[in-house]
């Protein structure tokens, strides 16, 4: 059947499965629009095509599935790419599709005409640039089998104007696109599973930790077996929260620069380090050189370029969890862990007391307390919450008890502030039955604030809380630990949030003491609409624990307590 | 040390900017790239020489591995190979000295393709080392110009470096032998 470029990319997609795509119309993508009216799938018009890009990422985060998102040519290309490098430095499966001049004007540098390819080559897996109308299904085949398999990422597809509008016979092969380059199933070599299995039989103090590779993998239930079986406490990474659940009493917490003393202790004091789906990053290692002096290390990855990248590893498996667990799961031991697990234990209640959840509010308005409380009161429910980059991010992953995969959505590589709001979008519509949060501090929440109006031509029942401390808080602390409190370009004037809210027409409250916290967040809930809650929390608070950059990762600035000697502070 | 990686891409738009741009990315300096046409229409072969320790060559063998366009890496920097590196070097040579210089190529096995009144061009074929050491001889009498290919290289033997999706790639190899060892 002839059918146009425009109606093959749309028909395309429709074949690979996707419901909803993310975009902002213009001049040189106008031909796709077009055709979009004929399509089955549902356009999610964002503010800023950076808000696309998360949004297809906040999709991907909550399901598995590829998330797309749509832009024209020159700005708005270069607008997403931010959202395409946060997409890369976690994994995230997302296919970008751009419009491009026509063919016979590349290079000329027409109007809106940017070399997106050129531009996204570091900050894509890979990416396409298509003239041709013949060529425009293939090409999204190959883009979305690329994205999604082995360590997934994004893709992004330029399609000249000129392919979007000249016709030719659809023809689609849905076999496994034929790469001969792209080899995602790496399989470790069969001596590597017995060397590990020897080290992990033989450890005596052991500790898994675990990354976003176990939720990419969907190793979760994997990992509990494996646990059960051998009894090994597990940390985890920033994102490999909800991979292990939270409730489980061999769940130490998560491990690296604000994680728990006793985690990261327990890792300094480790004899073995099983590291599933995880890549040493430097926030989570300390100063390397100091970095598990003790512990041999077993590294579990399905990407060969991670290995002693950073951590040097006695033993790597380079494979998918998916398969390289089951083949251990039959052959490991209990370990004799029972003095290392009172050890931890031991660990673990020496901090209690310093935790801010022990300590009186006095009148204050915590944010720890504001998580804690948020989690209380969502707990059981099938709750997604998406956090921006900050102290509120932190606080939210020491606070935020989350017992389930992909119940935690949010931007640990790059960092991007302003990823929350519009990951939500993404997650929200891709989990419609979910109870989706965003947690956002009052600096990030502005990058992309104008996405409100996305919330409401939607009409997404979303939850809002502003963790507003009137500063950006995390470059504040920075400031306050390590520049002398010189608080240069910190403290931020915000608008009246719940006036924004209001004139976008979402329902807004404001919360400024503890005993208003879980009321406010209970008629938050029970409200049939988009909600906002500007948390107006303590200004000058920090974070703790805290690994400062260059120390080791036992060596932590921890939080000063009325109830503890101050001397022996690390 | 230095490192020789054999490349083969897809002779596809932007292949060879994918690996080039990866070194620069991850701040490995190339000391010598080639590409050129193979047997075969739809691939080319790269041969990249760069500076880097064991772990990092197996780093960097593992970041080809994964571009997508790439059919096959391979470091044989380990195994018996054929390096060869072409020059072609212009003299100074009036009429006085013009018999030492000739009489200095021919010791080279090197070719004279090119003479005019006061000069003459050189062309010489070998491993970096010999054309190295006939710069040297000739430099007295004034190199005007030169010109360089870079290296290839291709295994010695009847084993080629052919693409071929049953072989495990050798980093993977190496990451066993490695931690077997410890």
């Amino acid at each position: 059947m002839r059918m146009t470029g425009a109606q093959i990319l749309w028909r395309s997609l429709e074949l690979e499965g996707v419901k909803h795509v993310f975009g902002y119309p213009g001049g040189t993508i106008l031909p796709a629009y077009d055709a979009l009216t004929q399509s089955t799938i549902h356009h999610v018009l964002v503010r800023h095509e950076q808000g696309a890009t998360h949004m297809a990422d906040g999709y991907a985060r909550a399901t598995g599935q590829v998330g797309v998102a749509v832009a024209t040519s020159g700005p708005g290309a270069t607008n997403m790419v931010t959202g395409i490098a946060t997409a890369m430095m976690d994994s995230s499966p997302i296919v970008c599709i751009t419009g491009q001049v026509g063919s016979k004007m590349l290079g000329s540098d027409a109007f809106q005409e940017i070399d997106i390819t050129g531009v996204t080559l570091p900050i894509t897996k890979h990416n396409y640039i298509v003239t041709r109308p013949e060529d425009i299904a293939k090409t999204i085949h190959e883009a979305f089998y690329v994205a999604r398999s082995g360590r997934p990422g994004p893709v992004l597809v330029d399609i000249t104007r000129d392919a979007q509008q000249a016709s030719c016979e659809f023809e689609w092969d849905a076999s496994v696109p034929k790469l001969p380059g792209f080899r995602p199933d790496i399989q470790p070599e069969p001596a590597t599973y017995e060397e590990a299995l020897k080290m992990i039989n033989g450890s005596r103090r052991p500790v898994i930790l675990a990354g976003h590779g176990i939720l990419i993998s969907e190793a979760s239930q994997l990992l509990r077996e494996f646990v059960e079986r051998t009894h090994i406490p597990v940390a985890m990474t920033l994102l490999g929260i909800g991979s292990f659940p939270a409730s489980h009493p061999l769940n130490l917490g998560m491990m690296g620069m604000h994680g728990e003393a006793w985690v990261n202790k327990a890792i300094q004091e480790a004899d073995l380090l099983l590291a599933l789906g995880m890549r040493f990053d430097d926030r989570v290692t300390g100063e390397l050189a100091k970095y598990a002096p003790k512990a041999k290390k077993i590294h579990i990855e399905i990407d060969p370029a991670e290995i002693n990248k950073r951590v040097k590893v006695d033993v790597a498996l380079i494979g998918d969890l998916r398969e390289v667990l089951p083949k251990l799961l039959p052959k490991v031991t209990r370990t004799d862990s029972s003095e290392w697990l009172e050890r931890i234990w031991e660990l673990k209640g020496d901090s209690a007391v310093r935790d801010i959840q022990s300590l009186p509010d006095e009148g204050h308005l915590y944010a720890a307390h504001v998580i804690n409380d948020l989690w209380h009161e969502t707990q059981g429910s099938d709750t997604i919450v998406v956090s921006d980059v900050g102290q509120h991010q932190m606080w939210e992953a020491q606070y935020y008890k989350h017992e389930r995969p992909r119940s935690l959505v949010t931007s640990g590589g790059l960092g991007t502030m302003g990823f929350a709001l519009p990951a939500a979008i993404g997650a929200k519509t891709a989990r419609p039955d979910a109870e989706v949060w965003v947690v956002a501090g009052d600096g990030g929440f502005q990058m992309t604030m104008p996405e409100l109006a996305t919330i409401m031509q939607e009409n997404l029942k979303i939850n809002i809380a502003i963790i507003n401390n009137g500063f950006l808080g995390m470059v504040r602390q920075w400031q306050q630990f390590f520049y002398e409190s010189n608080y240069q370009s910190t403290p931020m004037l915000s608008p009246d949030f719940v006036k924004v809210a209001e004139a976008y027409g979402i329902r807004a409250m404001e919360v400024t003491t503890r005993s208003q916290v879980v009321p406010t967040v209970k008629a938050a809930r029970s409200h049939d609409g988009p909600v906002l809650i500007n948390f107006r929390v303590e200004q000058e608070d920090a974070v703790y624990p805290m690994v400062a950059a260059g120390a080791a990762l036992h060596d932590m600035i921890r939080r000063p307590s009325p109830l503890v000697e101050t001397a022996e502070d690390v | 040390m230095l490192n020789t990686f054999v490349v083969y891409v897809e002779n596809k738009s932007g292949a060879l900017a994918r690996v080039a741009l990866l070194f620069r990315r991850r701040g490995y300096n190339i000391e010598s790239l080639t590409v050129g046409r193979t047997e075969k229409p739809d691939v080319s072969r790269m041969t990249i020489t760069v500076e880097a320790d064991a772990d990092q060559a197996r780093r960097i063998e593992a970041n080809i591995y994964k571009l997508v366009n790439v059919l096959l890496v391979e470091n044989v920097s380990a195994v018996p190979v054929i390096t060869r590196d072409l020059a072609m070097i212009k003299v100074a040579a009036p009429q006085e000295v013009r018999s030492q210089v000739l009489e200095l190529a021919s010791v080279f096995r090197a070719r004279v393709v090119d003479v005019a009144l006061s000069s003459i061009t050189i062309e010489i074929t070998g491993a970096e080392d010999k054309i190295d050491g006939l710069l040297d001889v000739l430099r007295p009498f004034g190199v005007l110009e030169m010109v360089r290919t870079g290296i290839v290289a291709m295994r010695r033997g009847a084993r080629t470096s052919e693409p071929n999706n049953e072989q495990t790639p050798d980093f993977i190899e190496e990451s066993v032998s490695c931690s077997v060892k410890n």
